[in-house]
């Protein structure tokens, strides 16, 4: 069989065999609703109270502060818009930044047509948001500061600890998408000062469509979906129970040995930016070098476009992504690469590899033998490189 | 995503490459939108005996460049000037929506071509005069957001 080498961690991960036995039971043996009174019922609300300990173990916080969600989008939705509505009286302002995911941005967008402002904080040249910027941007009326923890293209983690004092200092709530960095970074809710925060179980190695929202207690807080009393009135609809304690199992897992795991993922993270450095030309590193995610590699090849290097990557089993125009289904290329002061045409050349824990070194080494001769050859296509040549 | 006949034509492509004593070249598209084709062709007696392609963009830019000059290889300039994007797209066995566009610069690549080796040569193409190659194909196919 032709070798498959999946490099997308960010995007999504494989269920876990340890997850997905214990989420098996609860599709046909303990089916029953957790709002029923009998027996089963039962069995299903203990199953869901026991994924929400470990969810708030793992985070610092109490189970109380612990709601399930339909992944990190909804998450992500209900943190900002239900802040916003339920607050309103207070002010009109939030602050995000430039390089969120969509879920913050469209959300944020929609919220501008419903009478709110937002601040779009501008990031440096490694993707970290601008503090001075933040502390400047606030104003009597700023009721949410949303900044993601760690980016999900470029692997920039950002300062959260100092954006905590900042919000707290200025008794404005601070919710944060940390979709990218739970399950992969040691986060307390209450040593950073969190307010609200967002997260998705398919990234370290959960079902999909099953996330969570931190809602600190106290935290004046809309719902989203209404039409029950489940997830204590605040998050309508029978609770999905085999991917919660999917997600349960996932994140408990997931933190059992996290400085190791880490340790062997950052490694191979370094070896694979300094191989692709060393063995292809006019290549750039994208995101901060050091304050990065353990398995993000981003990174522009000049003079060739981003999708055509996916299908040719696609072609030798490598899974990858990219945030060329071509491959976000828009004309512009990745709004983050644009934030961090990328002119277009390389923008569109970048390749964004993620690992996760089932990579391998022999992995890193094919992967970079095969993307030496990839680019190789779109470059010998490419009419920009010609130009680049006859320049020298 | 693609059709066979696409991926075929983008990892085997046809046709790539320079020609130094090229009778006509052509480049459109702009590095800013992600793709870039640059046509040259070879003309004797009216008649278009080689025609080589550089492109810069995504895999349908690739096949759509590449399976022009299938079409055009050999063809008098009456015909070449008569190979519509849809044909090209056609010829590969369509291409996604959003792509649409690639096969359009496809087209405008040869006109490109053409209009260089009709200033050069001092030789009227008809239909020529009525080509706008400044026209940009994106705005016209990215109007839905996937």
């Amino acid at each position: 069989m032709k070798k498959y080498i999946y490099m997308d961690n960010a995007a999504t991960t494989p269920v876990k065999k340890e997850v997905l036995e214990e989420m098996l039971p609860y599709f046909s043996e303990k089916y029953g609703n957790p709002s029923s009174v009998y027996s089963l019922g039962s069995a299903s609300k203990r199953a869901i109270e026991d994924a929400r300990e470990k969810v708030a173990k793992v985070l610092g916080a109490n189970p109380k502060e612990i709601f399930f969600t339909g992944g990190g989008s909804e998450s992500d939705n209900w943190a900002i818009k239900g802040v916003a509505f339920a607050n309103k009286h207070k002010g009109n302002h939030i602050i995000t930044s430039k390089i969120e995911h969509h879920a913050v941005l469209h959300t944020c967008e929609y919220l501008e047509k419903h009478g709110f402002e937002v601040t779009y904080l501008d990031v440096d040249e490694y993707g970290v948001v601008d503090l001075e910027q933040l502390k400047n941007s606030i104003t009597d009326k700023t009721i949410l500061i949303s900044i993601m923890f760690a980016n999900n293209e470029i692997g920039t983690i950002e300062p959260i600890k100092e954006i905590g004092e900042i919000a707290k200092g200025r008794n404005i709530y601070f919710h944060t998408d940390a979709v990218q960095a739970v399950g992969n970074i040691r986060i307390d809710v209450n040593e950073l000062n969190i307010d609200l925060l967002s997260m998705s179980a398919h990234k370290f190695y959960g079902p999909k469509g099953i996330g969570a929202l931190y809602i600190r207690q106290g935290v004046k807080i809309d719902p989203l979906i209404a039409g029950g009393a489940q997830e204590r009135n605040r998050r309508a609809g029978t609770e999905n129970v085999p991917a919660i304690v999917g997600m349960g199992k996932a994140i408990e897992l997931a933190y059992a040995n996290l400085e190791e795991k880490n340790e062997r993922i950052r490694r191979l993270r370094d070896m694979l930016i300094e191989k692709i450095q060393a063995n292809i030309p006019y290549v750039r590193l994208n995101g901060h070098p050091t304050k990065r995610l353990p398995g993000n590699v981003n990174m522009c090849f000049q003079y060739i476009e981003g999708e055509s290097l996916l299908l040719s990557l696609d072609m030798e089993g490598i899974a990858a992504s990219s945030g060329s125009a071509c491959t976000s289904g828009s004309l512009d290329p990745s709004h983050v690469l644009l934030a961090i002061g990328l002119p277009h045409e390389i923008a569109h050349g970048s390749l964004r590899l993620t690992l996760g824990e089932f990579n391998t070194e022999e992995e890193i080494d094919y992967v970079v033998e095969k993307l030496v001769k990839i680019v190789e050859r779109l470059r010998s296509m490419s009419p920009l490189y010609e130009k680049v040549k006859e320049e020298k | 995503m693609y059709s066979q006949k696409v991926m075929d034509h983008f990892m085997n492509p046809r046709n790539v490459g320079e020609i130094p004593d090229a009778d006509g070249v052509g480049e459109v598209g702009n590095p800013k939108c992600g793709d870039i084709m640059k046509m040259y062709l070879k003309i004797k007696d009216g008649v278009i005996e080689d025609v080589k392609f550089k492109t810069f963009g995504c895999g349908a830019a690739v096949a759509s460049s590449s399976m022009a000059t299938e079409l055009i290889k050999g063809k008098t300039i009456e015909e070449a000037m008569k190979l519509t994007n849809k044909a090209v797209a056609e010829a590969l066995d369509g291409l996604p929506s959003i792509k649409m566009h690639c096969s359009v610069l496809a087209e405008q690549a040869i006109k490109a071509a053409l209009l260089d080796y009709s200033k050069k040569h001092n030789v009227h193409i008809p239909g020529l005069e009525n080509v706008n190659l400044d026209e940009d194909p994106h705005h016209h196919e990215h109007e839905s957001d996937e």
